[in-house]
């Protein structure tokens, strides 16, 4: 047993159930919350060292080796993913000792949230395709329930939503895990990716493809599947929101991601350029949906619509540098879209509202904390020498060598509108007067306390940003040897198949 | 009996999807349960369905000597069953708090989130 490879998944799993018998403290659960997530942090620092270092590391679960037992696996891609998830949950761990209330904390607030990234590292490491499934679920379930928990009309609304789509997604999922057992009896993704090949009825397995692109396009909130996002995300409180945008999208990428360079690569001239679409249409009605929002969050949301689309653009074009690209892109969008939404919590800490029309003058109020919105704002929109310029540089670069002109087009013109959304923030939430509505907004402000410990992490994703902009070689290094691994599924299935206890 | 349970789990996606199409909240939870055991029968039939013949190693012998029917699908429709009893138990709640908070069984009114 590889006690590191599964810590990820141990360590919350621990701290939910020990956050679960110490119902009646809830100090003591913040702290368990913010110990936990930073050993998950280490921990998974830990595990991309020595995948680095090691190679892939490969661990079976009650000693039932592969294909028959359920595997774990941790490839450069999915220890990078693990060490995001680590990190969110730590910044928003720590905005949540300021900013959940008594009466969710009170309902098992911080239980849920280790159950939650059990879950999501459970997802990232499994090398089973049901065992995939039901770390799914496992976040799913806890997702559901900090969405409702609270119980106000807009979170039970959104929570509706995106329980059924969600719902419907697993159903389609399900589906597709019964037929592609039914065609080959096994289930491990390495196992598959050998089998499939050796089947006849090639057009069934681009069929159960398609399911699992439908599948995970809905949990990625890709085109035309993401109705759902929207309507849901600005509903619950900001530490939330923040850890729903900065994680759960991105493990329906990662699966997407997973499963399209691993066990679905027989036909790709169909599946992605189907990809190709779906990631134009996604980052294009994205942005365009933010265009006309006057909601902090709902523009943030929208915008992790678009972002999906690069990711999956990365993807679809299924070269070194598009993979690498797509990698790069997760790093980076990950901790800048948790850090906006972060940001947007400590706004509305200041005047009590998410609307843009009736917010002002931050910049006059708390000019440090508007220079920490605009180091996320201005790397989502891919202005050097941030993080988001890399990330889009390379897709572009890599849109670029396969002469997929147009993509880049729309690509590019995305950009310049994120940017749009942006200075819209910007001029209306920072630096506008604030309207005459406000000033009983304002007087709220006393009640809500200070925002200044809010700004503890806001100040570390931002510095992440920073860092990587200003020393991307690295990450570009590890994004690339990751990319590459992705390329050559022969490594995964060779570690998975033949490594032994 | 495969062509039987699979006009039962088209007809069963077909009611589903029906019902989840509907504007009342109670039929989209309808609409749901009534996918979730579809997709556990997709998975039960697809392995393939053998009668009376139990997966049993022979004495001394170190596999089966006949065909003999999978139990795999049938723990991964007991998983699937015990995922999806969780979350239609939390979905029912969810409905019944939405419905009380709201007052209201119309989809068609829960907008306000969406403006």
């Amino acid at each position: 047993m590889n006690w590191l490879l599964i810590s990820p998944v141990l360590i919350p799993l621990v701290c939910g159930a020990l956050s679960l018998t110490l119902w009646q403290s809830r100090r003591v659960q913040r702290w368990v919350g913010v110990i936990g997530t930073a050993a998950l942090t280490v921990a998974s620092f830990l595990l991309l060292y020595v995948v680095w270092h090691e190679g892939i590391q490969v661990s079976y679960m009650g000693g039932w080796i592969a294909p028959f037992g359920i595997t774990f696996v941790a490839d450069l891609f999915g220890a990078i993913m693990v060490v995001l998830g680590g990190l969110t949950g730590l910044a928003v761990a720590v905005y949540s000792l300021y900013t959940i209330d008594a009466r969710r904390e009170h309902f098992g607030y911080y239980p849920l949230t280790h159950i939650l990234l059990a879950g999501v590292s459970g997802a990232f490491l499994t090398a089973d395709i049901f065992n995939l499934f039901v770390w799914f679920e496992v976040m799913l379930l806890s997702s559901f329930v900090l969405l409702a928990l609270g119980g106000e009309r807009a979170q039970m609304e959104g929570a509706l939503k995106y329980v059924t789509l969600n719902l419907f997604s697993s159903t389609v999922f399900l589906i597709a895990v019964g037929i592609i057992y039914g065609m080959t009896g096994t289930l491990n993704m390495a196992d598959l990716a050998q089998k499939l090949p050796e089947l006849e009825r090639s057009g069934l397995v681009t069929t159960v493809g398609m399911l699992f692109m439908v599948s995970f396009g809905i949990k990625a909130a890709a085109f035309p599947l993401f109705f759902w996002l929207p309507a849901s995300y600005h509903t619950p409180p900001v530490a939330v929101s923040a850890l729903f945008a900065g994680l759960l999208t991105k493990v329906g990428v990662y699966a997407l991601i997973r499963v399209f360079t691993l066990v679905f690569t027989d036909d790709v001239g169909y599946t992605h350029d189907v990809l190709l679409v779906i990631a134009t249409l996604t980052m294009l009605v994205g942005v365009l949906g933010a265009a006309a929002q006057f909601e902090f969050r709902r523009i943030l949301s929208f915008h992790i619509i678009s972002q999906i689309g690069y990711m999956i653009l990365g993807l679809a074009l299924y070269t070194p540098l598009g993979l690498m690209g797509a990698i790069f892109y997760i790093m980076h969008h990950i901790i800048v879209k948790a850090n906006l939404f972060l940001v947007s919590g400590a706004a509305y800490c200041l005047r009590g509202t998410y609307e843009l029309k009736e917010l002002g003058s931050l910049y006059r109020t708390a000019p440090f904390l508007s220079i920490l919105f605009l180091i996320p704002a201005l790397s989502l929109a891919g202005i050097p020498p941030l993080s988001g310029f890399f990330a889009k540089f390379v897709i572009i670069k890599a849109g670029l060598e396969v002469e997929a002109y147009f993509v880049v087009g729309i690509a590019l013109l995305v950009g310049l509108l994120t940017l749009f959304s942006m200075v819209k923030i910007w001029n209306e939430a920072f630096w506008k007067e604030a309207p005459e509505s406000s000033e009983r907004l304002v007087a709220g402000a006393e009640q809500r306390g200070s925002y200044v410990p809010m700004l503890i992490p806001i100040i570390g994703l931002a510095l992440i940003t920073v860092f990587i902009g200003l020393n991307a070689e690295p990450f570009v290094v590890v994004a690339t040897a990751a990319a590459e691994q992705l390329l050559d599924p022969a490594q995964y299935i060779q570690a998975v198949m033949e490594a032994r206890p | 009996m495969e062509p039987f349970l699979a006009v039962v789990v088209g007809g069963l996606f077909a009611a589903g999807l029906y019902m989840i199409l509907r504007r009342s909240i109670v039929k989209l939870l309808i609409g749901l349960v009534l996918l979730s055991n579809a997709a556990n029968l997709v998975i039960f039939v697809t392995a393939g369905l053998h009668r009376g013949v139990p997966p049993l190693v022979p004495e001394g012998a170190s596999a089966p000597l006949h065909t003999v029917a999978d139990p795999l699908p049938q723990a991964l429709v007991l998983t699937a069953i015990v995922i999806s009893f969780g979350v239609l138990a939390f979905a029912m709640a969810l409905v019944h708090r939405t419905h009380a908070m709201v007052k209201t069984d119309d989809i068609n009114d829960l907008t306000s989130t969406d403006s």
